[in-house]
């Protein structure tokens, strides 16, 4: 593979990367473990005891594995599209990023799943899903979606890796056999021929145009598995467009907080620049005022037209006796907080950016929460049950450490992958990726000005 | 001859027939003992109703036992009996919350105390509205929500109107329980319980017997009575007549006092279904609580200190 100066100013640059592990991720990736551990130890405990040892009783059947499944399958889509179109668009900028953003939508189709295993009474019968598939459930509409994206998002994230895997195949690294050999088989060949770029670029076009869509469509899905029943607060027309803006938007802040991280760890600031930051700000800012507008639409439809059963959500959503703190966290850290940082040019910055993307990335969690929880606390009729686990829903330790072990093995997962291929994909790199002189580190005031008179 | 008609017929028809009438036999003379392996007539005599109404004598070697828990083919378990169509309709003047009906259910089903296929709860339409008690068991929807999103079918409608689990197909992902607008389902969140008798028994949707950990349950209307002729136990347990059940397409329903014509019943009480806007169409209609037998109070006043605290909000509003 032969490379053009900035390809090899990349290479050469996140080398030392993928040929050593290092203490500092080796003490992370062993912190992650702990964890993980713990998690295991916890779902032991689930398969051994049933369900009861969760927080999760007959009237709120699902609790936070189902949110952090919303969650985590969220931050796919999300990818799968800010991916999709970057690479369609031809964005400049966006090369350096895309690879981000691929690895968040496989990683996160891997652990997403594995929450909605955790909620499934019977682990052991899974494959009554497709020896017994009843097609007319939102259920086995997911099952088939979720199947599909995840080899669409192994494949969109394989065909971008390619070059970049015969780029380590040719380097003579300085790595152990078996990771040679493993570079070689998944470089398949590549030698940067005419008719192999060719079809490589078709293929990687085609899987843009594909997963866009299917992101939009699986999102919607997934938002059906509440929005088909006739429960208060799932049961709205607007689910399905709000599951897909809630998902692009908590993805663009994870990948924010992300760049921030590996900018940090790999000192990638001539990749991941300030303008990078900026851009994903601004449309974190979009998204966010979108994710606002809907959430406003939704609550205010419901209050004002004041059903009986639709309200008793809402009150719950907005009494500071229930989940009124919650509710203005989730809006207030979820909406109006990142939209003020971007739109604030003092506080349009990386780390300003990235803290917000972070504290609305929480935010989204929560409501995601919100979403599930307090219409399950919400039955047409009245409880009437002594039994207060069984009224209100209360996470119990094993849900929590399998909860945390699931963000671990998110993390592990990002910080393994970024031993294998550089987090700033190599081969695809162009002048025209790069405003701005490579070599030439910028202060961040410039930067700024930089940007004004670009805009 | 009555006898060898009796013995030869092997089809399901005739089976039941056997089971109606060693029913009746075992009522008539307890003296019955068990034991009737051979078939060589043992010179004793009994003296049976038929099916046709004759009264008939059989030796009683010729009678055959079968076990009440029949074996049901997952076929017949699944598609139901042909040509019923069971209703339930619900008279809220009558009942007074003596839970009989609640307990009835469970032992019949094997069920602890803390699992209420069954339950009563108190209503109260509006501020200045009279609370009422309000049986409440599966509606068996004829649209049913919870059929609609079983991703493995373990959940089912059948012919006759029935909505039942297959517990041994039910993968536990509760989607089922979140799309009940009613709270009817139940789940096992440990393993349950199971008294020995019924351990080995191979699950039947009929009966629910017997529970599975990680698996949905609730109501399932007895279908194994009806094929025995007989009603459920919550309608034959209730000492005030609050519950009749029967077949739409019979057009009647029976609390076991009086039998009357469904149609007839729920024009003249104005008989309504729950949360009708819903559009699942339940098959449990209910009567308006209107010139009621009971004050509230009644099945109230008298409950055990755990269940009275299930409606203290209501009984005694203030209070805490």
């Amino acid at each position: 593979m032969e490379l053009n100066t900035y390809q090899q100013e990349a290479f050469n640059y996140q080398r030392p990367n993928i040929e050593k592990f290092g203490k500092k991720n080796m003490m992370w990736s062993l912190f992650f473990l702990v964890w993980i551990l713990i998690g295991g130890y916890a779902l032991y405990l689930q398969i051994a005891k049933g369900h009861i040892v969760t927080g999760m009783r007959d009237n709120v059947v699902w609790g936070l594995f189902i949110v952090n499944f919303i969650f985590f399958i969220g931050l796919s889509y999300a990818g799968a599209i800010i991916g999709g179109v970057l690479h369609l668009l031809k964005v400049p900028w966006g090369k350096p990023i895309v690879r981000l953003a691929q690895m968040m939508t496989l990683i996160s189709v891997i652990v997403g799943p594995i929450f909605i295993l955790l909620c499934v009474g019977r682990f052991d019968r899974l494959h009554h899903l497709f020896i017994y598939p009843r097609i007319q459930s939102p259920m086995t509409w997911d099952v088939m979606a979720v199947v599909t994206f995840f080899a669409g998002a192994v494949l969109f994230l394989y065909m971008a890796l390619i070059k970049d895997f015969a780029v380590y195949r040719d380097a003579k690294m300085n790595i152990p056999k078996w990771k040679q050999k493993l570079y070689k088989i998944l470089a398949i060949g590549y030698r940067g021929a005419a008719s192999q770029k060719r079809h490589l670029i078709i293929s990687q076009n085609l899987l843009a145009i594909i997963m866009i869509p299917l992101s939009i469509i699986v999102a919607s899905i997934l938002s059906w598995i509440f929005g088909m029943t006739l429960r208060p607060g799932w049961h709205s027309t607007i689910f399905g467009p709000y599951f897909v803006l809630g998902a692009l938007y908590s993805g663009c802040g994870v990948l924010i907080v992300a760049m921030w991280v590996y900018r940090k760890m790999y000192k990638l600031d001539n990749y991941f620049t300030n303008k990078h930051f900026s851009y994903l700000g601004y449309g974190m800012m979009v998204l966010g005022a979108g994710y606002g507008y809907f959430t406003f639409s939704e609550y205010f439809t419901d209050w004002f037209g004041s059903a009986k059963w639709d309200s008793e959500v809402i009150n719950k959503l907005f009494s500071f006796h229930d989940y009124g703190g919650w509710t203005l966290f989730a809006n207030l850290a979820g909406i109006v907080i990142p939209i003020l940082i971007v739109s604030i040019p003092a506080t349009r910055k990386p780390g300003w950016i990235a803290l917000s993307a972070f504290v609305m990335v929480i935010a989204l969690w929560v409501k995601r929460y919100l979403i599930i929880v307090p219409t399950l606390e919400t039955p047409a009729l009245p409880m009437q049950d002594t039994r207060m686990e069984f009224v209100k829903y209360s996470a119990t330790w094993p849900e929590w450490a399998l909860t945390i072990a699931g963000i671990a093995s998110f993390l592990l997962f990002f910080t393994i992958i970024s031993k294998f291929v550089t987090v700033v994909p190599v081969s695809g790199l162009e002048e025209v990726n790069f405003p701005h002189e490579p070599h030439h580190h910028h202060h961040a005031a410039d930067a700024m000005k930089d940007e004004i008179k670009t805009a | 001859m009555k006898e060898q008609e009796i013995n030869n017929d092997n089809g399901r028809r005739g089976f039941i027939k056997n089971i109606a009438i060693a029913a009746v036999a075992t009522t008539a003379c307890g003296t019955l003992a068990c034991s009737c392996s051979s078939k060589k007539p043992v010179a004793e005599k009994i003296k049976l109703l038929s099916p046709d109404g004759e009264i008939v004598e059989i030796d009683s070697a010729y009678l055959n036992h079968h076990e009440t828990m029949s074996v049901l083919s997952q076929h017949e378990q699944r598609t139901g009996m042909a040509g019923k169509k069971f209703v339930m309709v619900v008279d809220l003047a009558r009942c007074k919350n003596a839970r009989k009906c609640v307990t009835a259910c469970q032992k019949h089903h094997y069920r602890p105390e803390d699992k209420e296929w069954l339950t009563v709860k108190l209503m109260q339409d509006s501020d200045k509205g009279a609370p009422y008690w309000f049986p409440k068991q599966c509606f068996h929807c004829d649209n049913p929500p919870c059929v609609k999103v079983c991703p493995v079918d373990a959940t089912f409608k059948r012919q006759d109107g029935l909505v039942l689990i297959d517990n041994d197909r039910c993968i536990g992902c509760k989607f089922c329980m979140a799309a009940c607008p009613y709270s009817t389902r139940v789940f096992n969140w440990a393993e349950p319980e199971i008294p020995i008798d019924i351990k080995d028994l191979a699950y039947n949707a009929e009966t629910g017997v017997p529970a599975k950990v990680g698996t949905v349950e609730k109501c399932d209307f007895c279908p194994d009575r009806a094929r025995e002729g007989l009603l459920p136990p919550c309608v034959e347990a209730c000492p005030n007549g609050v519950f009749y059940f029967g077949d739409e397409n019979e057009d009647t329903v029976t609390n076991g006092d009086e039998t009357l014509s469904f149609t007839q019943l729920v024009k003249d009480r104005a008989g309504y279904r729950f949360l009708e806007e819903l559009g699942t169409k339940p098959r449990v209609y209910y009567l308006p609580p209107k010139d009621r037998q009971f004050p509230v109070e009644r099945g109230y006043e008298n409950l055990p200190d755990n269940i009275k605290a299930r409606f203290k909000d209501v009984m005694e509003p203030g209070k805490k």
